[in-house]
């Protein structure tokens, strides 16, 4: 039986497509994102994109809440440190994600499954660049099960 | 009961080319509370608008997600589309199906799920929507112009004809910028200073303008209509009221060692100068690290000799705070340094100049009087090269990848200036292309090489090497590949543009962005070229990217017409996606008051009946009207009192819910 159910993981990690849930400051991130687009640079489409209007906006919750419904990496990317739209809003990002950051290596989230960066609106480029390379990364390490609600299907 | 219909436009086949509308149709159909799906080809025209429209009279859907183009570019059009139908604009929900998905990827059926569930994820949150009525907040009817070039005069001329105050700052002793030390300009020939002069002048004498000269702003809060603005007036060591522009102290003065920075560091000044004779304001300024008086403490002649007593070297900076509706960025442009062109010999030989120092070797008010001669020996120079490109369009580190566009355009000019001067001096053009679009541009170029007989070599220099007497340019000529040998006796360098190495300083002081260039990015680079994504803030000439004299003036009116725009108003709209208190669930611990960067949270004091008594508590009270809606402190609430409307936390656990599902 549970030879059977582990032939069934393998299977199903050799397809492994991950998702990752990117929050995206309005103003520097979202808009870079936007750069990409009209430049029609390339990232996969495992990466999902929610619209915050300041990186300071994301609450620890939402990121716990991603991981547990079964995102395999999260993404938080702002405005660079002192070009915040709202003046000091990134450095609130930069203080209390670096303690969740700390808080999920704790708990056996492997630390390349959770970003933080800061792209601006005129970096299209890196914009793509950080999501392939956080996909990569995520690729090699395989579904997020540590933090996954075991009532989650997908 | 939320009703959502959902419109799906295909962008043409920008979005339809890469994602199977059908199926997205078919995928919404059974999400809970979707109740009217269409698609049509291009949602934000007025056809699909009607859609909208339609759905929200008739089918009585009270929620709409557009799944389109970024909400950046077409969610105000929605918003008003459903306001003119009656809906509340703020139930309005943009899913980012182009730029976020059918642009960056190529997979069909990849980008038709991804697709799927950026829909999913704005069906959920604008369930959630609620309706959000703006405040207004006044409007402070007084513009700030930092920068007074030819864009900042030009901008603060435009809005004091409409009638508003403006305050315009310059960080150097007088206004006029780079367009001040320019000769003749091109396609016309005709004298620049002839031209801006007269503009500096109606500058000083209107009464809707104040103008700062000499200083520089410092610090920059607020929003629009209400930007607080700190002012740095830099001491002059001269009481601008008592001056009456004699002109005595700077013959007099003792200290003539200083470059001028007006002639590009090609003649000398006194420590106590003005920049030009036609400064506005024509009041002389000390330079403290040259006046003898600063260094050494003995000299004051000038305070001796001023007939007004206006000399004062106890003077101080002085801080002006004010209150400003809105920001006209006109900051300008440098040319590059050229310590790392090694092999065009800038720093090591006098007569290897830029485009720059050219113009005031030319002009008739420059160091020598427009006379054209060597600065290593004052002679006529009988062979003169130019070279272009130099740093532009130049991918290593120490370039720059951009056209600085106004070069090609210069350097036909100078050629045809010094042919025009002097018959039997040569002049060799090198370059890579020569661009010249532009009204009456191409016929000027063609009219150097045919008419004023100058030779255009396409083609680099590899290095040039100072001689005795002569400068040996070895160069190539890429059409015949030929090397060429070319002894000069001067050479012009069209050194690339660059923004200024404040920029980023400026930058940050306003919240607006800087592209990799450093120059200011605007807010869309077709349809909102003068404005900043800070709204209140608009930009104006070659700080926003290289730009020539006829397009700066352009870019300056229409930076002024933007700017009355705002000022003609009594009231502006607010964002109401601002933060509000749930005040039963508040604790009065106030850590939101620390973490609010515009000071919008106060400490309130409420009453309470708790079992039959009255109590006072207190808790956390939102200023709607200065609050930005960051959303900073809602993550710092500790009892999870304080949401952002139009980003609640429900809101965007139901994004997450749905695009991980």
């Amino acid at each position: 039986m549970s030879v059977i159910a582990s032939d069934a993981v393998i299977k199903k990690e050799a397809g492994f497509e991950p998702l990752i849930v990117a929050f995206c400051c309005n103003w520097c991130s979202y808009a870079g994102a936007d750069l990409a687009g009209t430049s029609r640079l390339n990232y996969p489409a495992n990466i999902k994109i929610i619209r915050v209007p300041c990186s300071c906006r994301v609450n620890a919750n939402f990121v716990l809440r991603a991981f547990q419904r079964g995102a395999d990496g999260v993404i938080i990317a702002g405005c660079h440190p002192g070009d915040c739209h709202y003046m000091t809003g990134n450095y609130y990002t930069r203080r209390r994600m670096s303690l969740l950051k700390n808080l999920l290596e704790f708990i056996g989230i492997e630390e390349a499954r959770f970003k933080i960066d800061w792209i601006s609106a005129s970096e299209g480029n890196k914009f793509a660049e950080v999501m392939n390379d956080v996909l990569a990364k995520v690729h090699q390490l395989g579904p997020n099960r540590k933090l996954r609600d075991s009532r989650w299907r997908r | 009961m939320q009703r959502v219909g959902v419109f799906i436009c295909w962008c043409g086949t920008n979005i339809s080319s890469t994602v199977n509308i059908e199926q997205v149709v078919a995928a919404l159909e059974n999400i809970p509370g979707v109740v009217y799906i269409k698609d049509y080809q291009y949602m934000c025209s007025e056809i699909g608008q009607n859609l909208v429209k339609d759905a929200i009279k008739e089918q009585n859907i009270n929620r709409v997600v557009v799944a389109s183009c970024s909400p950046r570019m077409h969610e105000a059009t929605f918003r008003k589309a459903a306001a003119a139908a009656g809906l509340n604009p703020y139930l309005v929900e943009i899913a980012n199906i182009r730029e976020h998905c059918s642009w960056v990827h190529k997979d069909k059926e990849a980008a038709t799920q991804k697709a799927i569930s950026l829909t999913r994820a704005a069906v959920a949150k604008a369930i959630l929507n609620e309706q959000l009525i703006p405040g207004e907040v006044g409007v402070e009817k007084r513009a700030l112009v930092i920068g007074g070039g030819i864009a900042g005069i030009q901008t603060a001329l435009d809005i004091a004809e409409a009638g508003y105050q403006v305050d315009l700052v310059e960080k150097t002793p007088s206004i006029g910028g780079k367009m001040a030390q320019l000769d003749k300009t091109f396609p016309t020939l005709d004298c620049s200073a002839c031209i801006l002069t007269p503009k500096m002048v109606d500058l000083a004498l209107n009464s809707k303008i104040n103008l700062y000269s000499y200083s520089e702003v410092t610090e920059v809060n607020g929003f629009v209509g209400n930007f607080e603005v700190t002012i740095n007036q830099k001491a002059r060591s001269i009481e601008m009221e008592k001056c009456t522009g004699c002109g005595i102290c700077l013959a007099k003065c003792p200290a003539k060692k200083a470059l001028s920075e007006f002639e590009e560091g090609l003649a000398k000044r006194a420590a106590i100068y003005t920049p030009f004779p036609q400064a506005v304001p024509n009041v002389p300024v000390i330079d403290r690290e040259t006046c003898i008086k600063f260094v050494t403490g003995k000299c004051g002649l000038c305070a001796k000799l001023c007939p007004t007593g206006a000399i004062d070297y106890e003077q101080k900076d002085q801080i002006v705070n004010q209150k400003y509706g809105v920001i006209i960025v006109a900051t300008g442009y440098d040319l590059i340094n050229l310590d790392r062109f090694g092999e065009y010999q800038y720093l090591d030989h006098p007569d290897i100049i830029t485009g720059l120092e050219f113009e005031r070797l030319v002009n008739a008010a420059g160091p020598t009087g427009g006379k054209l001669v060597r600065p290593s020996d004052q002679k006529q120079p009988k062979k003169v090269v130019f070279i272009q490109c130099v740093g532009s369009r130049d991918k290593s580190e120490r370039g720059k990848a951009y056209c600085s566009k106004i070069c090609c355009m210069y350097t036909a000019k100078h050629a045809m200036l010094l042919r025009d001067k002097y018959p039997d001096c040569e002049a060799y053009v090198f370059y890579i292309d020569v661009r010249t679009a532009g009204k009456g541009f191409e016929e000027f170029q063609r009219r150097a090489v045919e008419n004023y007989g100058v030779n255009y070599i396409k083609g680099m220099v590899g290095k040039i090497f100072p001689g005795d007497n002569q400068l040996q340019v070895n160069g190539v000529d890429a059409l015949s590949g030929e090397l060429l040998q070319l002894e000069a006796d001067l050479v012009v360098l069209a050194a690339a543009t660059q923004a200024k190495p404040e920029a980023d300083e400026v930058a940050r002081m306003l919240s607006i962005s800087i592209d990799r260039d450093r120059f200011f990015t605007e807010a869309h680079p077709k349809l909102r070229p003068v404005e900043t994504h800070c709204a209140g803030i608009y930009l104006a000439g070659a700080c926003q990217g290289p730009k020539d004299i006829p397009e700066t003036v352009a870019q300056a009116s229409a930076a002024a017409t933007k700017a009355i725009g705002v000022l003609s108003k009594n009231k502006l709209v607010n964002n109401p996606c601002v933060a509000k208190v749930e005040q039963a669930v508040c604790s009065g611990c106030l850590a939101c008051i620390k973490i609010c960067p515009y000071e919008a949270i106060t400490e309130q004091v409420i009453e309470e009946k708790t079992r039959g008594k009255v109590r006072l508590r207190r808790v956390a009270e939102v200023n709607e009207t200065l609050c930005q809606g960051c959303g900073g402190c809602t993550v710092a609430c500790r009892p999870g009192a304080i949401d952002l409307k139009g980003f609640s936390n429900q809101q965007i656990l139901a994004e997450v819910d749905a695009i991980c599902r």
